[in-house]
């Protein structure tokens, strides 16, 4: 019965990891009493520790296990639920995570973090003492055993119901050693009281093997929660066997969980729940740099996990509507390919009908497939929680999280790409925008601060405001620093809105200070980057006392764009929908040409200054006349700019494909779809155009300026 | 209605042409094309099809002997002229004019690219030790592309390097 059983490992990673979100999302809402979130906290735990058992990962298995034996105890109210066992509980959670991410990078972990968090569960349980004789012993008998083991296998009367079943246990047992089976049918009942659904035997097991007791307990793995497992090894000293059977039961007595718990255990961990109190006190400091580690030490392993192909789970409706539209589709081939069989003028009517059941149907087919790939954006929320529980701790700031809109529906790739910018700007409403309590009752506000996170859908966009109801942004220190940074001229008169867009240029930071937990090296120039790279954008609108809000506009996928076709010279291309502002034709009577053959057109207020593309890309064209040309007036990082173009096509929905996969990226271009006639063409890349634009300009005058050293030096000679 | 015995009038499709080829071979296969006059090769295994030549869409600012990129069942594939990156012949496209569409995979990428040739010409198959090295001093085409020479009955044919060939020079700007 060998089964390969590394082909389940990437599930039970994944169903790991969602065991743990569960168990971190649990322990920050958890109450005294509340039952129903400690059994699931603990269903969480065991299933970790039952599946990383079962393929090996035995320091996941061991850690877990203290965990477990911990929540156990809350579960049957044998414990107080305090927030310092939580703590614990939340660090605990850290180490699963970082244990299971080592197990699956096959790497190495922080064995520091891990020990020391392992070290203060044992202390809360007030039982370091036993766990560590009984490994001891475990270790010593394992050495010590030659000849092999007494099992006493008693198993719960429900055992057969969990699907386990003796045989198989055995059968595994006897691929150790030779194995000697007795049943024990003393529990058998009268034949008219067998529940057939019962399992009342149990059993005296000899092994004679060479293997660790630790090997056999595994194989016991998935039923030692519903039955008594007694080993004992069979050695000639006699007296070692008896204190190793003592040994063993108490140890036992902590794998099966039984409610006997040893008088003097209970005594030991009432003396040592005090003492944990102080180190845990003493701790936290400590706490926060942990976590910190840990998260750098995170963000490190991501890149591997990365390279992995994911998988999205999918609701099943989702896959019912797919059916069902795939259904419509083959019916409507159907209809037209009979249609096709013998086909004459008279049934045009019925063609067209049919092709436009085609393209319902084929529209439809396609929003369902994408829908597939939407996901709740709660994913990308879920960690927020925690990150605002160790950042209130780590800041000694009282404040609390709000989030709204967490059903709202996102691409699965912008998930992924938004969840650090979105971090780093949570990060900042805490850290500077989030006043200290002090601060705050003295303003007269509320002494917690509230951070808030809402995400909604706006036409064809998702937006997601980070709200703080802190200082506000103070716009004469963001006006001051710009100016000391040169960024702007001191007379300078600029709006609010350009005024905290300044703090999305490279190498800004109003923080006096800088923390540990923002103003480091990543600044908001990355988080608008980032942004950006996604084709969304950012917005800041801020009032000083009252809070700031920081609003992420982002397209709701990436794979497919509405698009304007223009025509610029033989080749088509795409411009996105959403960057252009109009388009018109051009009225000679607005060109402007200023600065030596710059040409502006005067759009209302506006000076728009005029791309022909086909200078920019190097084509050939008929229409190089800017009089009367098609304008169309695009806009990118507020900076509005006319693409001249020969003529205007149809709009149309198209799917990005990249060029990168085959050849590298283009500068102007951000990617290519095919069209209806199955040519290729280039969707224009709006920032990119623009700074080349730049580029060019900049070289032109550089190669004039050279051209004007030379004639100065020609005038010296 | 018999099947099966239908299926036995049915003539196998190169029942024919099996006869006399011989389909045990040593060595490596190559594929051999035409730039100009001079014989070229490429490894099979690194050729996905030969497509005949259809005009495709310009990639701005891209060299010259990047002619642009074509639609192959869904990717997006550019295509080199390998008579303009290696300065050979004439570039003129004529019915016989196909494109070689390759694929070299390397540990990270696979990068399928087409190129223009002027026509294809054989399949050779070649021992290892009959390929011999370049003579330094060589035409335009550069050293890093070629891995050796083979003779074919009294013409040399020259065996390109696939992964050099993929490589893809940045663009640069030109005011």
């Amino acid at each position: 019965m060998s089964v390969d059983l590394s082909q389940f490992i990437p599930s039970f990673l994944e169903e790991s990891f969602e065991g743990l979100e569960l168990m971190e999302s649990g322990l920050l809402n958890l109450q005294p009493g509340d039952n129903e979130t400690i059994h699931s906290i603990f269903r969480a735990a065991h299933s970790i520790k039952g599946g990383a058992g079962t393929f090996g990962f035995d320091s996941v298995t061991e850690f877990t296990h203290l965990v477990e034996t911990l929540l156990d105890e809350m579960r049957d109210g044998r414990r107080e639920i305090t927030s310092k066992d939580t703590e614990i509980l939340l660090e605990s959670v850290d180490c699963m995570r970082l244990l299971i991410e080592a197990a699956r990078d096959e790497a190495d972990y922080d064995k520091d973090k891990v020990a020391q968090t392992s070290t203060r569960l044992s202390e809360t349980l007030g039982n370091e003492k036993i766990s560590a004789d009984s490994t001891e012993s475990i270790k010593s008998e394992g050495k010590a055993a030659g000849s092999g083991y007494h099992i006493k296998f008693v198993p719960e009367h429900s055992l057969a119901k969990t699907g386990n079943d003796p045989l198989f246990l055995f059968s595994a047992l006897t691929e150790l050693g030779e194995l000697s089976i007795s049943a024990n049918t003393e529990d058998l009942p009268a034949l008219t009281d067998i529940d057939a659904q019962e399992l009342y035997l149990s059993w005296q097991l000899t092994l004679l093997t060479e293997v660790d007791e630790a090997e056999i307990v595994e194989i016991f793995e998935w039923v030692e929660d519903e039955c008594l497992l007694e080993l004992t090894a069979i050695t000639d000293n006699s007296t070692a066997s008896e204190t190793n059977k003592e040994e063993t039961a108490v140890n036992v007595e902590q794998v099966t969980e039984t409610d006997t718990q040893e008088e003097t255990t209970a005594n030991t961990q009432e003396e040592v729940a005090t003492d944990t109190q102080e180190e845990a006190a003493t701790d936290d400091s400590s706490l926060g740099q942990v976590t910190a580690e840990e998260k750098s030490k995170a963000t490190k392993a991501t890149p591997k996990a990365k390279a992995e192909v994911g998988s999205i789970r999918v609701g099943v409706d989702k896959v019912d509507s797919l059916i069902n539209l795939v259904g419509e589709l083959v019916i409507t081939q159907s209809m037209l390919s009979e249609l096709g069989t013998d086909f004459d003028m008279a049934k045009v009517e019925r063609l067209t009908n049919g092709l436009e059941q085609l393209l319902q149907n084929t529209k439809e087919l396609q929003e369902s497939v994408m829908r597939i790939r939407m996901l709740p954006i709660s994913f990308a929320f879920n960690r927020f929680p925690r990150l605002i529980h160790d950042l209130a701790i780590k800041t000694g700031k009282a404040m609390e999280l709000v989030i709204k809109g967490e059903q709202t529906e996102l691409d699965k790739t912008v998930m992924e790409q938004i969840g650090d910018p979105l971090v780093h700007l949570v990060r900042n409403a805490a850290d500077h925008g989030i006043e200290s309590s002090e601060v705050r009752i003295a303003n007269g506000k509320p002494e917690k601060g509230t951070i808030s996170l809402d995400a909604y859908h706006q036409g064809g966009n998702i937006v997601i405001e980070i709200n703080d109801d802190g200082a506000g942004i103070n716009r004469s220190i963001v006006f001051d620093k710009a100016v000391e940074k040169g960024l702007i001229d001191a007379n300078a008169t600029l709006t609010d809105s350009q005024v905290y867009d300044l703090l999305f240029e490279p190498g800004f930071s109003t923080a006096a200070e800088i923390t540990d937990i923002s103003g480091r090296g990543v600044g908001m120039d990355v988080v608008k980057r980032n942004i950006q790279a996604l084709g969304g954008r950012i917005q800041v609108e801020s009032t000083l006392g009252k809070g700031s809000t920081f609003k992420v506009n982002l397209p709701l996928t990436l794979a497919i764009l509405d698009g304007q076709l223009v025509k610029v010279g033989s080749e088509t291309y795409i411009i996105p929908l959403i960057s252009i502002v109009e388009s018109l034709q051009i009225d000679n009577k607005l060109i402007n040409r200023v600065s030596g053959d710059m040409v502006l057109y005067r759009l209302r207020d506006d000076n728009v200054p005029v791309l022909p593309i086909y200078q920019l890309f190097d084509l050939s064209t008929e229409c190089t006349e800017i009089n009367n040309a098609l304008l169309v007036v695009v806009e990118a990082d507020g900076q509005k700019v006319g693409l001249m173009v020969d003529d205007l096509l149809a709009q149309q929905q198209v799917v990005i494909k990249s060029l990168k996969d085959n050849y590298q990226q283009v500068a102007g271009i951000s990617g290519a779809t095919i069209l209806g006639d199955g040519s290729v063409a280039m969707i224009l890349d709006i920032p990119g155009m623009i700074s080349m634009a730049l580029e060019k300009a900049q070289q032109a005058q550089l190669v004039r300026a050279d051209g004007n050293s030379n004639v100065t030096a020609e005038v010296c000679l | 209605m018999n099947i099966q015995a239908m299926a036995q009038d049915i003539p196998v499709e190169g029942e024919q042409s099996i006869e006399g080829v011989d389909f045990i071979t040593s060595g490596d296969q190559y594929l051999t094309f035409l730039l100009a006059e001079e014989q070229y090769a490429v490894d099979i295994l690194c050729v996905e099809e030969i497509r005949s030549w259809e005009r495709p869409t310009k990639i701005p600012n891209a060299p010259s002997y990047i002619k642009g990129v074509i639609n192959m069942r869904g990717i997006i594939v550019p295509i080199v002229d390998l008579r303009l990156k290696f300065g050979i012949g004439e570039a003129s496209y004529l019915e016989t004019t196909v494109v070689i569409v390759l694929t070299y995979q390397s540990e990270e990428t696979s990068r399928t690219i087409g190129f223009v040739v002027d026509a294809v010409s054989d399949v050779l198959n070649v021992e290892s030790v009959d390929i011999k090295p370049a003579p330094a001093f060589g035409g335009c085409v550069g050293p890093q592309y070629i891995d050796g020479l083979i003779n074919s009955e009294h013409k040399v044919v020259t065996i390109l390097n696939v992964a050099h060939l993929q490589k893809v020079e940045k663009h640069r700007l030109h005011s």
